[in-house]
Formats: C-alpha cells, structure tokens, sequence
C-alpha cells in the first residue's frame, strides 16, 4: 500500500517541467541503446551482432540460452569456424559448424557444408531442396565470442510475453516516478 | 520505496559489472597460456578409390591419429573442438578443405588421442582431381571458452600423396 500510495501521490505532485525531464531521460535510455545496438552492427560488420542460442544442436559447447558474439570481416570461410547462416524458406537462422570449404579460383566464391556438433549427420537435410552447398550471402556472420546463460532473457520474454509487458510496465513507472 | 529500489538497483550493477570485469579478465588470462601440443597423423592405408557416378572421386582411408592436447587447457576452457582436415589445391578450386574426423574433448584427462579410424565424412572432391593426389592433413583445435573468446589453433603435415590407380 506503502509504495502505490506514494507513487500516485509522486505522480499528482509532478509539474509540466518534471514530466519534460523524466521524457528526456526515457528517450536517453532508449536511443543510447539504439546506438549501442547500431555501434556494433558497424564495428562487427554482422547484421545482428549477437544471437541466442535456441536449439541443442551444438551441444555441449553451445546450450539453449547462451549469447554468441558474432563477426563480419571479409576473411573467408575456413573450416572449423561456426557460423551463423540463413536458409531460403527458413526464418530462424542456424549456428552450426563448417566442415567442407571448396574456394573458387579466380572468383574466390566459397562453397560451404556445415553440421552440428551434436547431430549425427551433415545439414543437408536443413538446407532448401536440393541445395547441396551454403554460399557466401547465406552467412550472416561467424561466432568469435561465447557468454553462457544471458540469453535466457530474451528466451523467456519471447515465450512468455506478459512477463515481458510486466517489466516494460514497471520499468516505465520507476521512471515517471523517480525523482532524480 | 526509493531508498530501497534504489539500493537493490545499486547491488545488481555493481554486481553485473564485477561479473562482466571477471568474465573479461577470464579470457583475457587465455592470451597468456603458451601450449605446446603434439601431434601425428598418419594414412594407414586406402580402403577403396573410385569415381563416383556423378564424376567426382572419392577415396576412403584408414587414418592413425595420435595427439596429446593436454596443454591447451586452462581454467576458462570448456571443451576443445578437435578436428582433421584433407586440404588441397586443384584447377577449379584454389583450396579445398574437406573434415575427415572430429571429436569434443571435454576434460583435460582425455586430451590424449590415439584413434585408427576410417574417415567420418566422405572425402568426395569436385571433380576428379583425386588420383595422385598431393595434399596435407591438418588438425585443427578450437578452444571453446567458459566464457569470452574462441580462438583455433593447428598443425600441419604436408606432403602425403594419394595412390595413381583407383582401387
């Protein structure tokens, strides 16, 4: 009772240059991971800098839950390397591991094979019909950096979505109710 | 509320950073591990050697595979990632890498390998580039973290030779 009384009577005593302030501040927050999120789609080269990792195809290495960093460079596809692709017709994109490189000469367009360290066979089978090789636009990016667990935020947020407007909501009323 | 809100607040930052600060500090600490791993690969023999009917060679090979990884494990290291490579050149391809055997090494206990095995994936090239054939084997390690970065390390042994003859 404590804390809801004082927030409506934080939110009646606020005046018009109160509220200005606390919509700055919010739109700092906001922008600053906007800018964030920008800065490291440039400095790695990777459309989406950090990916989750949803399934146990990877396993133990990678589980459900853990947050890979990933990079861009115009390097090219070894062997070895984990990278994150997109298949046609498929929306989720995969992290799986390279294990054939045939490189081009002249044109130096690669021809990839990946797999999961945890399935039994190659990903043929996960690529579009007929699709024998992954090439160079298929890759969004390879995994340079690994931190465990962080990822289970937004797996949580995205499979339970009231959890996710309950602390948009609470977050919002810290805001508009804090005083400096 | 707010003296309370407040100094939760403060003991979760300044709890995520010191952990984000160890996190860095972990695998920063890799850079200064020096390793001295060894390593022999060898072809025990060609099982069989033919062209497929789509026009592509394959080959498959008996490999003896000897390695002690033992000193590339730190405190921050979760698992090696151990795999070995064919790796040549032809007219249409300028490299060619193709996985012949891999294995995860989880605890610095198993780090030694001695494994005669048949190759794991089929070692198909482009084309038929494959009869005297000269190429490496590489085996390559890449050091999965507890946390922070990967890095790959590998040795190389060059100069192997496929047979002149299908069989």
């Amino acid at each position: 009772m404590g804390m809801i009384g004082d927030a409506v009577s934080a939110i009646k005593a606020t005046n018009v240059r109160h509220i200005a302030l606390q919509a700055i501040s919010l739109g700092m927050i906001v922008t600053s991971a906007l800018i964030i999120w920008k800065g490291l789609m440039c400095f790695t080269g990777s459309e989406s800098p950090v990916v989750v990792v949803l399934s146990g195809s990877m396993e133990p290495g990678f589980r459900r839950g853990d947050i890979l960093f990933l990079h861009m460079s115009k390097a090219p596809i070894r062997a070895g390397e984990i990278v994150v692709f997109h298949v046609d017709g498929r929306d989720i994109p995969i992290v799986h591991r390279v294990i054939k490189v045939h490189e081009r000469v002249e044109t130096n367009e690669v021809e990839v094979l990946t797999k999961g360290d945890n399935n039994m066979g190659d990903d043929r089978v996960l690529y579009a019909h007929g699709q024998m090789w992954l090439q160079r636009h298929h890759i969004m990016g390879r995994a340079v950096g690994f931190l465990p667990y962080v990822g289970w935020v937004t797996i949580i947020m995205t499979e339970k979505p009231y959890i996710k407007y309950l602390l948009i909501g609470a977050l919002g009323l810290l805001v508009i109710t804090s005083k400096e | 509320m707010h003296s309370f809100m407040f100094r939760a607040n403060a003991v979760l930052t300044f709890g995520v950073t010191v952990l984000a600060l160890l996190c860095c500090l972990a695998s920063v600490s890799d850079n200064l591990h020096h390793a001295k791993p060894s390593v022999d690969l060898q072809i025990l023999r060609v099982e069989s050697f033919q062209r497929l009917p789509n026009g592509n060679d394959e080959v498959k090979l008996v490999l003896n595979i000897t390695a002690d990884l033992q000193s590339l494990f730190t405190w921050n290291t979760k698992q090696l990632f151990v795999f070995v490579a064919a790796e040549y050149a032809t007219p249409k391809n300028v490299l060619n890498q193709i996985s012949l055997w891999d294995t995860i090494v989880e605890r610095k206990e198993n780090a030694t390998i001695a494994q005669l095995t048949r190759n794991k994936y089929s070692f198909v090239d482009q084309g038929n580039n494959l009869r005297g054939l000269n190429f490496n084997l590489t085996m390559y390690w890449n050091v999965m973290p507890l946390t922070g970065a990967m890095y790959t390390g590998k040795t190389v042994v060059p100069g192997l030779r496929l047979p002149q003859q299908y069989r």
